[in-house]
């Protein structure tokens, strides 16, 4: 641009050159907003890897994938991580037997059943279920759920992997239930009307047609809701107990991964003892469990991926 | 015949299935109610004035929730003004500067899986490196910043979405009359995605608020019985910071510290405290709903 000579029409170049400048470094500002995220995640491998090596330098690998007890703050200590990974796929596997099929049915129904006005009410207060603080939720396991369990089954102690699973299943049930019901929404409506038109029922239709369609969405779905379930914390450190014991009996106390690390973090361990160690180990191999589901549930996203 | 019992079984199929839909949609919703009135039969008598101005005590008819409910409002203040210039700067740049290349998709996969990330796992990062690396201590500051990295994911996507949702006719029309990018972003795309990012950071915070496994790793304190120092000071500079560095608890700690007790009096406090808790969750809920409807209201395409 040229500057006229009473400066007045266009501007002069050295307010050009500085915004320039200005735009510049505003633009590397925001790059450094977004790398923020990534600063994040390389922060996270970074720690607990820093922090759980010279954990696993006494103690070897064999004895922290085999040994069945989990006893790091005993004298007598035992690493092995199987007790605490054995409480997390117990309360996870009950908490998906509960939010996977009454989440997909829910879903199901809101998509292709209910009515607008159903639909438009009942997904926000569902969506509320993911608003309740989970430590309000352990409440509820703890002091609602178990008693009533009771009524049932009269051994049941007052701290078990039942009730605390069952109150996770029901808080994932939106995160199932809400993208399920999405990607079934975006199904488009050609699909749905040549189902109906080779004389297939809304039941048939919905579930030959409509979910293989959004089966990726189902997915991803799923893969969210796994991951909660497995990194649920303070629902299992109320109401499943913290005695890690190695069972696969959901009727039983135990304790989780999470619940460990809360356990841990309550009492005063000084910065660089095995037991502080010890959460940064744990706190890896949750890290690991939910990428494994993460990257599962990817691929099934990948695989089964159409394209309208 | 054979037509008319197939079409017959058929509907009886169908309405069935209805029904094992309504019954699927009552198991979330009947929890929600369990929940609400549990907690309010059991909490409401707890709620009187003196709960919110008393420090947690031995004796649970004295114990409140004061040092809890002070440390919930700085740590969310932290949280926000961190999470907010963070996550919105994250949003604007994906939005409108990215180029397409291998660093974008890297920022983009990057968030999407930082949201699967379980929020202990946050809490031992803050653990390992505000409190131990960059000796932070076990601070108001330190919590703050931890649900803030929380959130980040959450205020982000949201943030792009409002910002996707301003029509390119805006930014043209910006352009056009010579505003350089960013002024096109400060005074044009930025105002009218404002409505869509408040929204995205209440239920963000509301979701922060809720949270309190990440601040026990930090290692937060369920007994405070004093309040932080006051933000200001009677000499110059009049502000003080000191408050940032002061230990803290907050409300669902409170709660979990009154739930993990034997003695029933104190799950009557921890009822009242979830309560409460719940209260400010909805309504920071409510107040997303209403700023949503508000400026899509004021705001037609």
């Amino acid at each position: 641009m040229k500057p006229s000579p009473d400066g007045s029409g266009g501007c002069p170049r050295g307010a050009h050159s500085s915004r320039v400048a200005r735009e510049r470094a505003i633009e590397w500002a925001l790059l450094l907003a977004a790398l923020t995220s990534v600063a994040v995640t390389v922060g996270i491998a970074g720690v607990l890897v820093y922090e759980s090596l010279p954990f696993f330098r006494h103690v070897s690998l064999a004895e922290f994938l085999t040994d069945p007890q989990w006893t790091p703050l005993f004298s007598e200590a035992h690493y092995g991580i199987l007790p605490l990974v054995a409480g997390t796929l117990v309360t996870t596997a009950v908490a998906l037997l509960m939010a996977l099929p009454v989440g997909t049915i829910t879903a199901i129904y809101l998509s292709e059943c209910a009515t607008l006005v159903v639909r438009e009410t009942v997904k926000p207060l569902l969506e509320l279920l993911t608003a309740v603080p989970t430590v309000v939720f352990g409440y509820f396991a703890l002091l609602f759920v178990t008693p009533f369990l009771q009524l049932i089954w009269a051994d049941l102690p007052g701290f078990n992997m039942l009730s605390a699973g069952l109150v996770i299943g029901v808080m994932i049930i939106p995160y199932v239930s809400s993208l399920s019901e999405d990607a079934m929404r975006a199904v488009p409506m050609d699909i749905r009307e040549g189902s109906y038109a080779m004389g297939a029922t809304r039941m048939q239709t919905a579930l030959r047609v409509v979910v293989p369609s959004a089966l990726s969405g189902i997915a991803a779905a799923y893969a969210l809701g796994i991951s909660r379930a497995i990194g649920e914390t303070m629902v299992v450190a109320i109401a499943a107990g913290m005695q890690p014991t190695l069972t696969w009996n959901p009727l039983e106390p135990a304790e989780t991964i999470t619940a460990y690390i809360v356990q841990v973090s309550l009492g005063d361990l000084p910065h660089g003892s095995i037991g502080y160690q010890s959460i940064f180990a744990a706190g890896l191999t949750l890290l690991l469990m939910t990428l494994l589901f993460n990257v599962a549930g990817y691929l099934l996203r990948k695989g089964f991926w159409k394209a309208y | 015949m054979r037509l008319q019992s197939a079409i017959a079984r058929n509907r009886f199929v169908d309405s069935l299935f209805a029904i094992l839909g309504l019954l699927a949609m009552l198991v979330g919703l009947v929890t929600l109610l369990a929940l609400f009135l549990g907690l309010a039969l059991d909490g409401w008598s707890r709620l009187t004035w003196r709960f919110f101005t008393s420090y947690p005590s031995r004796f649970p008819v004295e114990a409140g929730i004061l040092s809890a409910w002070v440390g919930t409002t700085t740590v969310m203040f932290v949280t926000a003004l961190t999470a907010v210039p963070i996550g919105v700067g994250a949003a604007v740049y994906l939005e409108e500067y990215a180029p397409k290349n291998w660093l974008t998709d890297l920022i983009e996969i990057n968030i999407a899986n930082l949201a699967g990330v379980p929020s202990i796992v946050y809490g031992l990062l803050a653990l390992g490196l505000l409190v131990y690396q960059l000796h932070l201590g076990q601070s108001i500051l330190t919590a703050g910043l931890t649900l803030a990295l929380l959130i980040l994911p959450i205020v982000v996507t949201s943030a792009r979405e409002a910002i996707r949702s301003v029509p390119n006719s805006i930014r043209e029309a910006a352009h056009a009359l010579g505003a350089t990018k960013w002024q096109t972003v400060k005074d044009h795309v930025l105002p009218y995605a404002t409505g869509g990012i408040l929204t995205g950071l209440i239920i963000a915070l509301s979701r922060a608020i809720g949270e309190s496994a990440p601040l026990i790793t930090i290692g937060a304190l369920s007994f405070i019985a004093f309040l932080p120092h006051p933000p200001w000071q009677p000499e110059f500079p009049y502000l003080s910071f000191q408050w940032l560095l002061d230990p803290f608890t907050v409300m669902p700690i409170q709660m979990f510290n009154w739930v993990s007790r034997p003695q029933e009096e104190f799950h009557t406090n921890a009822a009242a405290a979830g309560l409460v808790l719940l209260g400010m969750t909805l309504a920071m809920n409510g107040l997303a709903i209403f700023i949503r409807a508000r400026f899509r209201k004021q705001i037609k395409w």
